[in-house]
């Protein structure tokens, strides 16, 4: 990606003038192009997994004892008697302005379910961001400046183990320990009223910190990796040689290279967020758009689950692109152009 | 070749093992069978008679997480190596062939891989209801992508090696330079890769089950395990936390036998 654009460019990127190729806002154009189209084909994977086939949407929200009467008006109502590549245009205008159809249960917009409940997962993952990229940051350079020592050793059992222990053990340990041994923190996270510092604590100490122990050993691992890779360039060995100590090569002459690498780690790792949240939500009860998509997959409420999933591959297309751009950005061979 | 483990791997492949082992013999060597309500009392603690503690329904719970861990690997082994075997195939394919067949190819698992493979089994499982076939194809079309990203750049980089230019030099086709040439160099990284793969598969599943959206009753992994038994965390039951304790020393040990193999492997190359 970093490279230079051959001159011979197919299609319409023909047609783009030679000096703005290969320049980082070209770059950058072109990585948010590609985004756009695979967002288009992930839209359509989706709605042909859900949607194709009309299935009996309208059958099972009328049940047995429905006349083929009844059903066929229900699918008009719905617009489920189109053919699918028009339904899926509806559908894609729809996701567009705004219009995300009716819920099959809850007999509510879908756009309205989805606006009281999209801005507190926000939130969590907001609160989870902030609580560990400092701490997986700290992990992570502290065990990349101290490579090969039985610290950066123990860190490395610790996190590659943390990595793979599952949501709901860390979940239900910490509801063991904290809400009924020690009872300091209620178990469920629904409270309404999040106004004073320590409901705000009570209510997402658990869920934060649950979602933290995965993300934070993620994150921890991809940025020891960016520190040590900047660490075994020749610039380093340099400042070695003519006799920098230790700390100063490290905070003064890779870090400042490392800053790309790194926000492309954090990125990247954040993504890890979108598949612990569905878990996390649903086990303290929190009334976010994950656990709205998992009631929906349970009620079989399609226009929810169809709206919930492009949701979460937008974010993590977005937190991918994030990452690259980063990256595109942090390239000192593009600095100057 | 366990002597030159560090001390973690030694550990990671001594708990696989026994769990690989458990898979096979674990059901018949369960002290109660596994539907059976054998305690007056339930979520019972741990006692000589019921090592684990009972479940909601006072059933030995050493029982059904013997049977649930071989749910829970036998599901996991089979997607992970469709995955891998799916992966590493095409991209033997995508590499030899070169040109235009690789492009599209890479580009369609770019796009697979933008679907958060939770996101995939939710949406999955709510068009077609959940089942152990269900789960196993969702799994293995969602780690697909991966094998295939870290096969493809292990066999371009074999392809340039001379031996293979030999090779095609001397008129050998392309599925004979793939499979007797390429594919020799690289098993290594890929059982690695399906290591990992398998850990992913887990974690999935076993997460999907405690939704209350994988495996269903009356079949039981460790997923479900621990949501059949939630309720029973308000009273600190061992039923709830020994399932995902056993997932746990399942997963971390293959993450730990892998690190210790690969680390060897980087040591053996430089």
């Amino acid at each position: 990606m970093a490279e230079a654009r051959p001159a011979a460019l197919p299609g319409w990127r023909a047609g783009v003038p030679a000096r703005w190729r290969g320049t980082t806002a070209w770059l950058i154009a072109n990585r948010i192009g590609s985004g756009a189209l695979t967002l288009l084909i992930v839209s359509a994977v989706i709605f042909i997994i859900t949607g194709w086939l009309p299935g009996d949407a309208a059958q099972e929200a009328l049940g047995q004892s429905a006349t083929p009467e009844t059903v066929a008006a229900l699918r008009a109502q719905y617009g489920l008697d189109k053919p699918p590549y028009v339904r899926y245009f509806d559908w894609l205008v729809g996701l567009l302005s705004g219009h995300l159809g009716q819920s099959f249960t809850a007999s509510m917009p879908v756009t309205e379910l989805i606006a009281a409940r999209l801005p507190k997962s926000l939130v969590l993952a907001a609160v989870t961001a902030a609580v560990s990229v400092p701490i997986a940051l700290a992990i992570g350079i502290v065990s990349a400046m101290w490579r090969g020592t039985l610290l950066d050793r123990a860190l490395n059992i610790a996190t590659l183990s943390m990595v793979a222990v599952p949501e709901f053990l860390v979940a239900t340990i910490a509801v063991l320990i904290f809400a009924v041994k020690l009872q300091w923190l209620s178990a469920l996270s629904n409270a309404v009223d999040v106004s004073t510092p320590t409901q705000f604590f009570r209510t997402y100490a658990m869920p934060v910190a649950t979602l933290c122990f995965v993300v934070i050993a993620q994150m921890a691992r991809m940025t020891r990796a960016a520190v040590i890779d900047q660490l075994s360039a020749s610039y380093v060995e340099m400042a070695v040689l003519k006799g920098a100590r230790p700390a100063r090569v490290a905070l003064r002459h890779a870090l400042p290279n490392a800053i790309g690498p790194i926000a492309n780690a954090v990125a990247l790792s954040l993504s890890y967020l979108l598949g612990g949240v569905v878990i996390v939500e649903s086990i303290f009860n929190y009334p976010g758009i994950a656990s709205l998509m998992v009631d929906a997959v349970s009620n079989r409420d399609m226009p929810v689950v169809q709206a919930c999933a492009m949701i979460f591959c937008f974010a993590y297309l977005l937190l991918v692109l994030v990452a690259d751009v980063v990256a595109i950005l942090a390239n000192p061979r593009l600095r100057h152009r | 070749m366990i002597r030159s483990l560090p001390i973690a791997g030694r550990v990671g492949l001594f708990f696989v093992a026994a769990w690989l082992l458990l898979a096979v013999i674990g059901p018949s060597i369960a002290p109660h069978p596994v539907g059976a309500v054998v305690a007056p009392d339930v979520y019972g603690a741990f006692s000589a008679a019921h090592p684990l503690g009972t479940d909601y329904l006072g059933r030995d719970m050493l029982s059904r997480i013997l049977h649930g861990a071989r749910f829970t690997i036998g599901l996991a082994l089979v997607a992970a190596l469709a995955a891998s075997i799916t992966g590493t195939t095409l991209a033997l394919v995508a590499a030899t062939a070169g040109g235009w067949v690789d492009e599209v190819m890479s580009r369609l698992m770019d796009t697979l891989i933008s679907i958060p493979s939770k996101m995939l089994a939710l949406v999955m499982v709510a068009s077609f209801g959940s089942s152990v076939g269900l789960l196993i194809l969702t799994a293995a079309v969602s780690y697909t992508p991966g094998a295939f990203r870290i096969a493809r750049s292990l066999a371009v980089n074999v392809k340039t090696l001379e031996y293979v230019q030999a090779a095609r030099a001397r008129g050998e086709r392309l599925p004979y330079v793939a499979v007797v040439e390429i594919l020799p160099n690289m098993v290594n990284p890929m059982l690695a890769d399906f290591g990992l793969r398998f850990v992913f598969v887990v974690l999935l599943l076993s997460g999907m089950s405690f939704l209350g959206l994988g495996v269903q009753p009356p079949n039981a992994d460790l997923g479900s395990l621990v949501r059949e038994n939630i309720s029973g965390l308000f009273e600190g039951a061992p039923a709830v936390v020994m399932p995902a304790i056993a997932i746990a020393t399942l997963t971390v040990s293959v993450n730990l036998l892998i690190d210790g193999i690969s680390g060897r492997a980087r040591t053996v190359e430089a």
